[in-house]
């Protein structure tokens, strides 16, 4: 880790600050650009629920591949909005609309996780430099590519739930969501390198899950 | 990319410094296709195609999921139940 990176880890996870309201620079979209935000910040609550219409499908998405249940999902997506509606006046467009309500939920999803002690360790453990990954030679698997014309919808989600809690994070918000770099070590507070780093730990991670013989995946 | 070298060639530790750089190098989408590393080692050509392809089904297969329609009205009810109890 070289002087400039941050720690390798996310434990500033465990608080991350709440939407920045004014310290973000990049993409932003006032909100004057928007008129339903407008609306909304306003209290309007016809324009709030044209809002809910516009997110649902990608904070949903988000809590449910996180927690991995629907109830808990449901939960999540409405304390996101409700945390959402609470805070949508102080929105000032320093960032796009969008990246501000995702750091919202990630924030709502982690306090979830932290609350259950299980998938806070594994957030830890994955967010630790020296993991098995990192040595050399670990990833290869094998000299062919197997994957490819293999994988199906199931077989993945499947795959994306055994990862371990800050890897799937990370995967879900970079190839998932669509996430840049840069978007991602604002939103979970690490630097760059790290966001890129703990991306290629977790496609390795599922590389080796999605390897593995069936036989071996139905042992408890 | 075309030849198919011996993965018994591989040499341990140019494996090992190329995975180093790899997330650095997928992060910034460089064209790896004409790194000299890969042109003669089929352990991380394998290993470089079966990350991309990772990658691609992430994106294509895990769609964005549709709520419960019931979701909604629920979120309006706890809106409204805390307006009620603020204005209180």
């Amino acid at each position: 880790m070289s002087s400039t990176e941050q720690p390798d880890h996310l434990e500033s996870a465990s608080a991350l600050p709440v939407p920045a309201l004014a310290g973000e620079q990049e993409g932003g979209v006032a909100p004057a650009a928007d008129p339903v935000l407008q609306r909304a910040q306003a209290g309007d609550h016809q324009a709030f629920a044209e809002l809910y219409a516009r997110h649902k499908r990608r904070i949903y998405s988000l809590c449910l591949r996180m927690v991995g249940n629907s109830a808990e999902a449901e939960d999540l997506t409405q304390e996101a909005f409700l945390q959402l509606h609470r805070k949508i006046s102080t929105f000032r467009g320093d960032s796009a609309f969008s990246t501000w309500l995702h750091r919202l939920t990630v924030n709502v999803v982690l306090m979830q996780l932290r609350r259950k002690g299980l998938q806070l360790i594994s957030l830890d453990e994955a967010m630790e430099p020296g993991g098995p990954e990192d040595g050399p030679g670990r990833s290869f698997g094998g000299a062919d590519p197997i994957l490819a014309g293999t994988l199906d919808r199931l077989t993945l989600e499947h795959a994306v739930a055994d990862l371990p809690t800050g890897y799937r994070l990370i995967f879900l918000l970079h190839d998932v969501e669509g996430y840049e770099h840069n978007e991602i070590a604002t939103l979970l507070d690490c630097s760059v390198g790290n966001s890129k780093s703990q991306l290629h730990k977790a496609r390795l991670r599922l590389r080796e899950i999605l390897r593995r013989p069936a036989s071996e995946e139905a042992q408890p | 990319m075309s030849a198919t070298p011996d993965p018994a060639n591989a040499n341990p530790a140019d494996c090992a410094a190329f995975q180093a750089q790899l997330p650095e190098l997928i992060g910034s989408g460089a064209d790896l296709s004409s790194h000299p590393h890969l042109a003669g080692c089929a352990l991380c050509q394998a290993l470089l195609a079966d990350l991309e392809t990772i990658a691609e089904a992430a994106r294509q297969l895990l769609a964005p999921v549709e709520p419960p329609d019931q979701l909604w009205k629920q979120i309006e009810s706890a809106i409204r139940e805390e307006e009620q109890t603020s204005a209180e």
